[in-house]
């Protein structure tokens, strides 16, 4: 009888995301442009995505975006949430502000910051060159395009951080930070022996779900750059979704989206470990 | 006994906490001084105070991203996720949570495994099956795509709910006469109630927000969300920034005073949602 109840679930999860996934992973070795027969290729898109430079280049910043969520955010996320947890007062002020920015649509961000920070005509970025300072968009630099996508990130994702980091520190033992103290400890030691240890599995979980999210990231980049100048900030998803329903090229989106499944799909498996481990209780 | 006592280190503290509160405010500063300025005044100077207000600002976006419409779109796209999220994602959870299926560990250990699947890896034959099926354009239809992609978060945020409420309760009302369906709607439902809200704030969010699924699936201009539309007013070359962020304005304004009323249900339903599993 309570079997029924998991059945709404289970057939829309599969009918949406199981099956339609089967379907990519065989269509990655098929030539299909969406409305005529799809042909058996073999290897044949992996091969192309191997001789394609924007792949390599898509991968690279993938790897890159891992890198700077991996620390930046993590590292702010920490030192904000113990920094609140010194002040006490207004704690729960600044904790709302923080997150603030998660609840706002990425679209509504990517433009803020498009319009109102970086463009040279309408935005601080202008203001700047006419004080004469040497600013450029870092958005229209190839070097620099992947960095100001990040950035924007960054801003949208650390106040997360800091919350549920500041919700673990909360759940420290207040003997262990009291005994801590009467022996002496400065700050720093604090932070290294009790608070950090006290909150590694937390802080553990973040990292796990950054690199898993940190090979989705999508739309930021779509809407501020679209991948570009010369695909210099192309990440795996915007190529994936260029070569679908740009360039029809659907075997080789499907390829492609096998390469992304494949880094979320080992970090997926310490997800699920330590969500097991969780759940047993 | 706090963490530290020191004055030096305490205003050192709420310094380094005040510019992060900086930082973070700063681009919402920009976007509602702006919303009220006319273009022009954008171009010479995007911090400097309105001189004249252009509260017709708000009346053009709300023209030319035809809010009338594609707002209406948003909010039964919402409306319709949260309904089959809340309902479907409840059954569930309770099973789970009680371990009333045989099958629980399995089930859960799928549904976690979805949660972190990439959306690439479903999103092309899902479009061209759907198109082939004239599913294109179809609110329902994406509604359905939402609920798979957010029911996992929902179910494991409400298992927390149902693994809170005593066996007892449960066992009381069968002895009572109860059939195991009326122990759900009577008994359950009610208890976790405050759960089932959080998820529908979130939920909602969530859709309210989301651009990728949107974009792809709601093209035609009498079905696309306030967000799309959003985009598509905001790509333009022309741009007119003071209208483009009057318009994101008014789709920002409801979340964020929902947000203010409510954040506590927010913040923990989210941070809960992905921390505690």
């Amino acid at each position: 009888m309570h079997r029924l109840y998991v059945v709404p679930t289970l057939i829309i999860n599969v009918v949406i995301i199981l099956l339609p996934a089967m379907l990519t992973i065989a269509l990655a070795f098929f030539r299909w442009d969406g409305i005529t027969a799809p042909s058996f290729v073999g290897l044949q898109n992996f091969r192309e995505l191997w001789a394609d430079n924007v792949f390599w280049t898509a991968l690279t910043n993938n790897i890159i975006w891992t890198a700077i969520f991996l620390t930046l955010p993590i590292a702010m996320g920490l030192l904000a949430a113990t920094m609140l947890l010194i002040a006490r007062r207004g704690s729960l002020f600044f904790q709302v502000i923080y997150f603030l920015p998660m609840i706002i649509a990425t679209a509504i961000i990517a433009r803020i910051w498009q319009g109102m920070i970086y463009s040279p005509v309408s935005g601080i970025n202008g203001l700047l060159q006419r004080f004469g300072l040497p600013t450029y968009d870092p958005l229209t630099q190839p070097s620099t395009a992947l960095l100001g996508i990040a950035t924007v990130d960054l801003w949208h994702w650390w106040g997360f951080l800091c919350v549920i980091f500041f919700a673990a520190l909360r759940q420290v033992p207040q003997e262990h930070i009291e005994a801590a103290r009467i022996e002496g400890a400065n700050f720093w030691q604090m932070m290294r022996y009790v608070l950090l240890p006290a909150i590694r599995p937390t802080i553990t979980l973040m990292m796990i779900m950054t690199v898993i999210w940190s090979f989705l990231v999508f739309d930021f980049v779509y809407i501020l750059t679209q991948g570009g100048p010369a695909f210099s900030s192309e990440v795996l998803s915007t190529m994936a979704y260029r070569s679908a329903f740009y360039d029809l090229a659907v075997g080789k989106a499907a390829a492609v989206a096998i390469v992304i499944s494949l880094f979320g799909l080992a970090a997926t498996a310490f997800y699920i470990q330590a969500q097991a481990r969780e759940f047993e209780e | 006994m706090s963490l530290v006592e020191s004055r030096v280190t305490l205003t050192l503290t709420y310094i380094a906490l005040a510019i992060l509160l900086v930082i973070t405010l700063f681009p919402v500063a920009l976007l509602l001084l702006n919303s009220v300025k006319p273009a022009a005044q954008i171009v010479q100077n995007p911090l400097a105070w309105p001189e004249t207000f252009r509260w017709d600002n708000f009346t053009r976006a709300w023209q030319d991203a035809r809010f009338g419409q594609t707002m209406w779109n948003s909010i039964v796209l919402t409306a319709t996720t949260i309904v089959l999220v809340c309902t479907t994602a409840s059954l569930t959870a309770y099973v789970l949570a009680r371990r009333k299926i045989r099958t629980w560990k399995i089930v859960t250990f799928y549904l976690l495994a979805t949660t972190t699947a990439p959306i690439q890896l479903f999103l092309f034959p899902l479009y061209f099956g759907f198109a082939r099926l004239g599913l294109i354009n179809n609110p329902f239809a994406v509604a359905l795509i939402y609920t798979a992609v957010y029911s996992p978060f929902a179910i494991m945020l409400l298992r927390t709910y149902f693994l809170a409420v005593p066996k007892e309760l449960e066992e009381a009302a069968l002895i009572d006469g109860a059939t195991h369906w009326q122990v759900f709607t009577r008994v359950m439902l009610p208890i976790v109630s405050p759960g089932i809200l959080t998820v529908a704030l979130i939920i909602g969010l969530y859709s309210w927000n989301e651009f990728l699924i949107a974009t792809t699936f709601l093209q035609r201009a009498d079905r696309m969300t306030a967000v799309v539309s959003f985009f598509l007013l905001s790509g333009q070359y022309s741009s007119d920034w003071g209208e483009i962020m009057a318009a994101a304005l008014i789709i920002v304004l409801p979340v964020v005073v929902l947000f203010v009323f409510l954040q506590r249900r927010f913040i923990e339903g989210m941070a809960g949602g992905s921390v505690k599993g």
